[in-house]
């Protein structure tokens, strides 16, 4: 009983990188939907913007997210090895082939669902990420008066601004960021994107459905009063709230503009 | 029961796992609903033993649900379309007069077909060899009930120690993984204090040899379950990953 694998070479530690990329992606969803619900404030973007500045800028974020970038490839990659390997372990495939009787079609089509997710990712990163990192995007200022709490807003055209400040000068706020906010208004005005981003909100549904609660089974957590709390969890959480709220916001920009 | 049935088969015939294989179709009349499908298979043969053909190859021995000898993919599904049963036990009741129906060998490249419908399985006899076992020291006959094992953990170990290792978790699954079964018989030593002492080994070891063999990986979409015969459960799977990963990270066997 002495042989034994390195564990990420073995068919079990593929598995686990699966899962623990896999429910850190989870956690950055929550944080995700949680910033992004500031769209729905009615401030003209300044909670927003403020937001997208201070998530780029600040040292720890930053760090979290190249950790996100990677495990967003690596999830990607490891679907893949693990694809290949499933597939040379039944070279002739059934002529007859009822899964859907003994299997969930979620848990059969993590790959289709996965696939849809990544060309997500590239289309929402270069909408948003690349932009507002190519200085694709504009700057405004938001001047508030602390007395009356009335908001004045500017477009900073062109090259004319291209700092970020706040501060507070004779209970006047003045803020200057890039105007995120304008950016999402433009690209939800695309119907073909908010369909495109709608559509990827549903599979991003059914691939929590069954991937929050197998990256857990995975890891060997199947306890008897515990389990069910996660069960609950990947389906009302992950498969409705999340997805729901996140494609709420393509719908309400194309149809309050 | 009412009248006998008659029925079209669909049978998978291959040489040896050197050749390719086709579905050769064969009727199936007089069928009586009572028989079990392995018997509706025997009347098949007999006919073509008659006309001098070569009969269909197929697994069995117990024809009792027990020794997990039998096996058929059957429109579909593994052991045929009723939950909880071996082939041998799924009676001809389960079909209907004028059906057709479609038998496969089990698939997977860890179980190269032998001729027909026989299928190579001594993949789970190396598997089982590479530690599904606890060492014995010979001596004194110890005393019954010596060693206190509770209840619930007893009946736990001997759910996971009533798989038969039939295969028709690895049939079930898209990916033709064996963890269902190896999760079993890993599960049934790990629960026990006798298992304990070779535990973070074997957990090592009998994973080792199911990737060795070239069995699939598990995503865990619970085919296996709602297709064994005797009902090993997904959480045995859940444990097998907690004593590898366990055995892995924390408790390497090797010494220093």
């Amino acid at each position: 009983m002495s042989k034994s694998k390195h564990l990420l070479s073995s068919s079990l530690g593929k598995k686990l990188i699966m899962s623990l990329t896999g429910l850190f992606l989870c956690t950055f969803l929550i944080v995700h939907l949680a910033g992004n619900l500031q769209l729905f404030y009615d401030d003209q973007g300044k909670a927003f913007n403020d937001y997208a500045h201070f998530m780029t800028h600040f040292t720890p974020i930053r760090i979290v997210s190249y950790l996100l970038y990677a495990s967003i490839v690596i999830h990607a990659i490891y679907a893949l090895l693990l694809t290949i390997h499933n597939r040379k372990a039944r070279p002739v495939s059934y002529a007859v082939y009822r899964g859907s009787e003994n299997s969930a079609w979620s848990s059969r089509n993590m790959g289709i669902l996965g696939t849809v997710l990544l060309v997500f990712i590239v289309t929402h990163m270069s909408n948003f990420w690349w932009k507002y990192h190519n200085d694709g995007v504009p700057y405004i200022e938001y001047r508030t008066d602390l007395a009356t709490q009335e908001t004045t807003v500017t477009e900073l055209i062109g090259d004319e601004y291209t700092d970020y400040v706040k501060y507070i000068d004779n209970d006047v706020e003045v803020l200057k960021a890039k105007d995120l906010y304008k950016q999402v208004q433009f690209t939800f005005k695309n119907w073909l994107l908010v369909a495109f981003y709608v559509l990827a909100m549903a599979a991003l549904s059914f691939h929590l459905i069954h991937g929050f609660k197998s990256a857990f089974q995975t890891l060997g957590f199947d306890h008897r009063k515990y389990a069910p709390v996660i069960r609950f969890l990947g389906i009302w959480l992950f498969g409705v709230v999340i997805p729901i709220a996140f494609a709420a916001m393509p719908l309400y920009f194309y149809f309050s503009s | 029961m009412s009248g006998n049935m008659n029925l079209t088969l669909k049978v998978w015939r291959q040489k040896n796992d050197k050749t390719r294989g086709k579905f050769v179709t064969y009727q199936a009349n007089g069928i009586s609903s009572d028989m079990s499908f392995l018997e509706m298979l025997d009347v098949v043969n007999e006919d073509l033993v008659r006309k001098g053909e070569d009969p269909i190859h197929f697994d069995h021995d117990c024809r009792e649900g027990i020794c997990g000898m039998c096996s058929l993919h059957i429109n579909g599904r593994p052991h045929g379309p009723k939950q909880g049963t071996t082939t041998c036990q799924l009676h001809m009741r389960s079909f209907h007069d004028g059906q057709t129906i479609v038998i496969e060998p089990w698939r997977a490249a860890a179980f190269p077909v032998i001729k027909d419908l026989a299928v190579d399985r001594s993949a789970f006899d190396r598997i089982q060899q590479a530690g599904g076992y606890i060492n014995v020291n010979t001596g004194g006959v110890p005393d019954a009930n010596g060693i206190p094992i509770p209840k619930i953990v007893a009946d736990e170990a001997f759910e996971s120690a009533t798989c038969i290792g039939c295969g028709a978790c690895v049939a079930a699954c898209k990916n033709a993984s064996a963890m269902l079964f190896v999760s079993a018989k890993i599960s049934q030593y790990a629960l026990l204090p006798q298992g304990q002492t070779e535990r973070y080994s074997r957990a090592q070891a009998m994973v080792a040899q199911m990737d060795a063999e070239g069995f699939g990986s598990c995503t865990n979409t619970g085919a296996c379950e709602a297709e064994c015969p005797v009902g090993i459960k997904l959480t045995n799977i859940a444990r097998m990953n907690r004593e590898y990963l366990g055995a892995k990270i924390l408790k390497q066997v090797e010494p220093h």
